[in-house]
């Protein structure tokens, strides 16, 4: 909302400046987004050409001199329209306009000190430029006097707050609603409105009918002015509209904007004769043309409200009128429409076809008193400006409650919620600032006027205490409540902490992903989420597995030149199961290149990210508890070198390598779902007795057949070993010349404790050798260099 | 027996003058002390000698035995030394060269800051709750007194999933969930952070951003209350000397509704390019929770009232770190995670 202060010192004597102004509104709640003045060029004064000689050396400028007063300047022009006797506009030197401050200077070899304008260099906006203002410097009238400000002669002279307001004000998108808000703000009375006019002997009643056939229209107005005389606007009309942000057109539609803007209520004005005698309000039928007044057709909906004769539909309620009852050069006689409309519906409408100045007004809800205002305002109007004829009576249909809030509240409530103390006087004296009635009894009684339809219980009344008496002038407290520990789930930060140590980097991505990418690293079963209005298709659903991500992460990052790309990410993972929208938090890691810890560099294999999915399941308390079982693997995985992983029979994740049909470069990815792995409880840390006697060393190497996996023999040691064997580890895998081709060696290196005495050689060696007895005989093995 | 013995000792300084390495002292302790060494030798003949005479030898041949082992132990340690220095110029190297590299991993901003964000409100009290991100539009605008059709909810765009499920567009919506999931109607601390949703992508806004809400409801709670609050939860979050300023504001879900400003930490409040001149920027919304909000939760707002507030994370984690873009939060670039290798320090802007 553009408030002209102007316009608005027509309705209250202001004696603070205009960016004070902006200030302290802000402090009530109504923010601005900016502050300035209409015409932002300094420097400018009045002149006379006194004399326009060609300039010597060029075919289109002239040199003058020109009278400012003071003194006589020469002046360069360059404008087809300069001349001898012209009042002009003068930029002196040092003079700031939009395109840059002007100096003194040399125009082929002629001194220049100053310059003449046209209007379209001093910084209005261009949409509320004629095509002269363009072509050639502005003309001042005869009587201008020279050497005094043109923009207070042109009586441009206004600054302009441009506010951001809150959904609920919609009563300050008026001069009045602003004029009441700055009235409370600093205590001042707001001004009369004229809407005195005069009215002839006819009645319109008889001539016209109104038809209502929808509820979404409670209250609709219509009154008759005949004969007007389309001219242009007064210039105080144009200069209000103009700073208001709207461009002028003719005095009628001028009037029309002018009482919107000071009224809040979007009017109407029908030209009589192309109208017809009736007006209709219903819904648009499905498929329904309009030609709108901007001369575009638009396809209505059975959601649209529109305003129609028996033929057909001459306006969109709320938003724009139709084409062929348009304000003309040659209208004679007009209808004058004011009314309510559903304000939901009016926002979806201009949602679709077009956001006008009516339709934000219609959304934000109006006051109804001021639907007659309106009316009234415009025939004052159109009597003094348009030389109308105001036809008696009025058509009128009206549904609507014009009757007053009244709200009781205490003054207790108002301190409790606040937190702060104030008196009954300083609390009444507010409301009645803001132009609310009072009556003071046990309760505070509260009158609260229609114009401020956002105000409907107690709480609203007391943020309005809190509004004028300074939000900002309440102290923060220290809330004394009863100490109890607050809950937080730290699993999420362990991981990270884990794998950060661990030297992986930490991504944010984006949730939603294309479609085509949803359904990929994973075999879970579920059914994709998408949005119903994408921004793109690049992001149109929730992803599932959050791999698709990490892997557009690595190819921008590889674009980059970027190597070594070690990364992961905690997010929710989406589907729709059962018809339920399930999300569960998921971890992701990728890891490509070489990676470094400690002193050897290794390039990325699968027993690196292995080690890195041990050590974090170690570290998360679940050692021994989690297997890897190459079953229900995606297709996108190397078959061969990935698994899923197992907790307590339940599979809670995968790893592996990117297939090479999928990615040529080596890419090992591990995703978990960590709703699954948290449901599984873990054991407190607790110490463990440590031996005090020497354990007994064996080593043992295996030859197998290539394809059969460590962890079989592991289960087999483990078997025979029973609770001697501490620990298992293999320290060698070898295949090659010296074993036959599809065999493979595995080394181990097992050690036998007791924690309560000394072991003997020989048990060991019963157990070791029971061992070897059942691995060569499980697992078709023998013992290497035996 | 004493010329002997002088002899030896002459023979014994000559021969220290030239020895050079601990393998001549050895050779030279074979020399005087072996079998047949010139000290050994002269007590060699002893069973011969009478009473007397074995006195005078034994007590002549230890003072030259102590005089020759303290020579050679001295010249021994001496070129012990030398030796030793020699291996240690020998093992120095050249530490400027580079380490044996350990990777480095890095936390995510945006996460770093949820962490501070939930340390500090748990040691208030609060309970930190998660909610889903595909939410109801019961829970997402209409339990929040933002009824269907409501202009609030142009504001905030939404993705929506069904004509009831959408892409949560704020973290208030766990406020719903957290007072109908109170079955005993208890005083509520809580916090949520989180990812939330809108359908606008520009170079301030990102589709996808994080919101940390708050909520606190009990008896006789005020927004004095709800200042203090504020006040420390900027401080710990931008430094000690922040100030908070409250404006009056619009939120459907909360009456009185505030913005909360804090002064600008760049500029200490004078003014500069970040708080656009003013000293101040806008880093919250937060009210007293609305009694329609607080009856759809089943909490009596004659008995009961509250407060809630709301903050954008991506924005804290941009001033804290001196991101100039939002965007740099989402793209990924490993020279950008790297560089979050570290621990943070408490209130780190400055």
């Amino acid at each position: 909302m553009k408030l002209s202060r102007k316009f608005l010192s027509d309705y209250i004597d202001l004696d603070v400046d205009t960016k004070q102004l902006a200030e302290d509104m802000t402090s009530i709640g109504n923010e601005y987004d900016s502050c300035s003045k209409l015409i932002p060029a300094t420097n400018l004064v009045i002149g006379e050409v006194l004399e326009c000689i060609p300039h010597p050396d060029s075919d289109h400028l002239h040199v003058c001199k020109v009278n400012v007063g003071k003194e006589t300047l020469q002046i360069v022009c360059g404008a087809p329209n300069v001349r001898k006797g012209l009042k002009v506009i003068v930029a002196l030197v040092g003079a700031e306009l939009p395109d840059g401050t002007i100096k003194k200077g040399m125009i082929r070899g002629q001194e220049s000190n100053g310059m003449l304008c046209a209007m379209s260099e001093l910084g209005l906006e261009h949409k509320f430029l004629k095509e002269e203002d363009f072509t050639g410097i502005h003309e001042l009238s005869q009587d201008a006097p020279i050497g005094e400000d043109p923009i207070s002669y042109l009586k441009l002279d206004d600054e302009v707050i441009d506010f951001e307001l809150t959904s609920n004000r919609g009563d300050l998108l008026s001069i009045l609603g602003m004029a009441y808000e700055i009235g409370a703000l600093y205590n001042k009375k707001v001004k009369e409105i004229d809407l005195s006019f005069q009215e002839n002997q006819e009645d319109i009643n008889t001539q016209f009918s109104l038809e209502i056939q929808t509820e979404n229209c409670p209250l609709f107005l219509a009154k008759k002015v005949k004969n007007v005389v389309i001219k242009e606007s007064p210039d105080f009309i144009k200069n209000r509209l103009i700073a208001s942000g709207i461009r002028p057109i003719n005095n009628v539609v001028d009037i029309s904007n002018y009482v919107m803007l000071e009224t809040g209520q979007p009017l109407h004005y029908y030209d009589s004769n192309r109208l017809g005698n009736q007006i209709i309000v219903r819904m648009a039928k499905d498929h329904e043309k309009l030609t709108t007044l901007d001369g575009q057709e638009r396809l209505l909906s059975d959601q649209d409200i529109v305003i129609a004769t028996e033929k057909e539909a001459v306006g969109l309620a709320g938003v724009m009128g139709g084409l062929t009852t348009e304000i003309e050069e040659d209208t004679k006689d007009i209808i004058i429409e004011a009314a309510i409309f559903h304000p939901t519906l009016i926002r979806k409408t201009s949602k679709k076809i077009l956001r006008s100045e009516a339709s934000t007004r219609f959304e934000k809800g109006l006051d109804p008193k001021r639907t007659y205002m309106a009316i009234e305002r415009s025939c004052h109007l159109l009597e003094k400006y348009a030389d109308a004829t105001i036809v008696g009576g009025m058509v009128e249909y009206n549904q609507i409650d014009t009757s007053e809030k009244e709200i009781k509240i205490t003054l207790e409530k108002i301190n409790q919620v606040l937190g702060i103390t104030l008196d009954k006087e300083t609390v009444i004296d507010i409301f009645k600032r803001l132009g609310f009635s009072v009556i003071e009894k046990e309760q505070i009684i509260v009158t609260v006027p229609t114009r401020r339809t956002d105000i409907s219980i107690a709480e609203d009344l007391i943020e309005e205490v809190g509004r004028i008496y300074g939000i900002d002038h309440i102290e923060g407290k220290q809330m004394i409540l009863p100490v109890v520990p607050g809950k937080v789930n730290k699993n999420n930060r362990q991981i990270r902490n884990k794998l950060a140590m661990l030297g992986l980097n930490e991504t944010l991505s984006y949730a939603l992903i294309p479609e085509t990418e949803v359904k990929k690293y994973t075999t879970d079963q579920f059914e994709m989420i998408k949005v119903l209005d994408p921004m793109s298709e690049d992001r149109n659903t929730l992803r599932h597995s959050l791999l698709p991500s990490l892997i557009s992460i690595y190819e921008y990052n590889k674009a980059r030149g970027n190597k070594d790309i070690c990364i992961y990410e905690i997010g929710k993972s989406f589907g729709k199961v059962d018809d339920c929208y399930q999300e569960a938090n998921h971890l992701a890691i990728l890891m490509t290149g070489t990676y470094t810890l400690g002193l050897h560099p290794k390039k990325v294999d699968f027993y690196i990210i292995k080690g890195i999915l041990e050590e974090l399941l170690d570290y998360l308390g679940y050692q021994n508890r989690y297997s890897l079982q190459v079953q229900d693997l995606p297709s996108e995985l190397h078959p061969g070198q990935s698994a899923s992983i197992i907790l307590n029979d339940t599979k809670i994740g995968i790893l592996g390598k990117i297939h090479p049909s999928v990615m040529k470069d080596d890419a090992y990815v591990l995703e978990m779902d960590l709703e699954k792995l948290f449901s599984f409880r873990t054991k407190a840390m607790q110490y463990k007795e440590i031996s005090k006697f020497p354990g007994i060393i064996k080593d043992v190497a295996f030859v197998v057949d290539q394809k059969t996996p460590a962890s079989e023999l592991i289960k087999w040691i483990k078997k025979e070993g029973g609770k001697l064997l501490k620990n298992i580890s293999i320290f060698d895998v070898y295949e090659g010349d010296k074993i036959e081709k599809n065999e493979r060696s595995i080394a181990f290196s097992l050690v036998f404790e007791d924690a309560t005495r000394t072991l003997n050689e020989e048990e060991v060696m019963e157990i070791f050798n029971r061992i070897i007895a059942t691995v060569e005989n499980k697992l078709n093995a023998r013992i290497r260099d035996k | 027996m004493k010329e002997q013995m002088k002899k030896i000792q002459e023979e014994l300084d000559q021969d220290i003058i030239n020895t050079k390495s601990l393998k001549e002292v050895a050779d030279l302790k074979v020399k005087y002390f072996g079998k047949k060494g010139l000290v050994t030798e002269l007590t060699s003949n002893m069973k011969e000698l009478s009473i007397e005479e074995r006195k005078e030898v034994g007590k002549l041949s230890n003072e030259i035995r102590t005089y020759v082992t303290e020579k050679l132990s001295t010249i021994e340690k001496e070129l012990e030394l030398e030796e030793l220095n020699k291996k240690l110029e020998k093992d120095t190297i050249d530490i400027s060269l580079p380490s044996d590299k350990i990777k480095k991993g890095s936390r995510h901003p945006f996460n770093r800051i949820i962490e501070d964000v939930e340390d500090f409100f748990v040691s208030m009290g609060y309970d930190v709750v998660d909610g889903p991100e595909v939410e109801t539009d019961e829970n997402c605008f209409q339990r929040l007194n933002v009824p269907l059709g409501h202009p609030a909810r142009d504001a905030q765009d939404t993705f929506y999933i069904d004509s009831d499920y959408l892409l949560r567009t704020q973290t208030s919506s766990v406020q719903a969930r957290t007072m109908q999931k109170n079955q005993e109607k208890t005083p509520i601390r809580m916090i949520c952070p989180g990812k939330v949703y809108r359908r606008d992508d520009d170079a301030t806004h990102s589709h996808q951003f994080g919101q940390v809400e708050g909520l606190v409801i009990d008896k006789n709670v005020s927004l004095a209350d709800l200042k203090g609050t504020l006040e420390l939860f900027a401080k710990k979050m931008l430094g000690e000397n922040t100030k908070v300023r409250f404006r009056p504001s619009f939120f459907p879900f909360t009456e009185p509704s505030v913005e909360v400003d804090v002064s600008c930490f760049k500029c200490g409040g004078k003014g500069c390019s970040l708080c656009k001149q003013t000293g101040w920027i806008e880093v919250l919304g937060a009210g007293m929770v609305h009694p329609n909000v607080l009856r759809m939760g089943g909490y009596d707002p004659e008995v009961w009232t509250g407060f809630a507030f709301g903050t954008g994370l991506d924005r804290f984690a941009m001033f804290r770190y001196a991101i100039p873009d939002i965007r740099y939060l989402y793209t990924n670039d490993i020279r950008f995670l790297e560089q979050f290798d570290r621990k943070d320090e408490e209130n780190e802007i400055k």
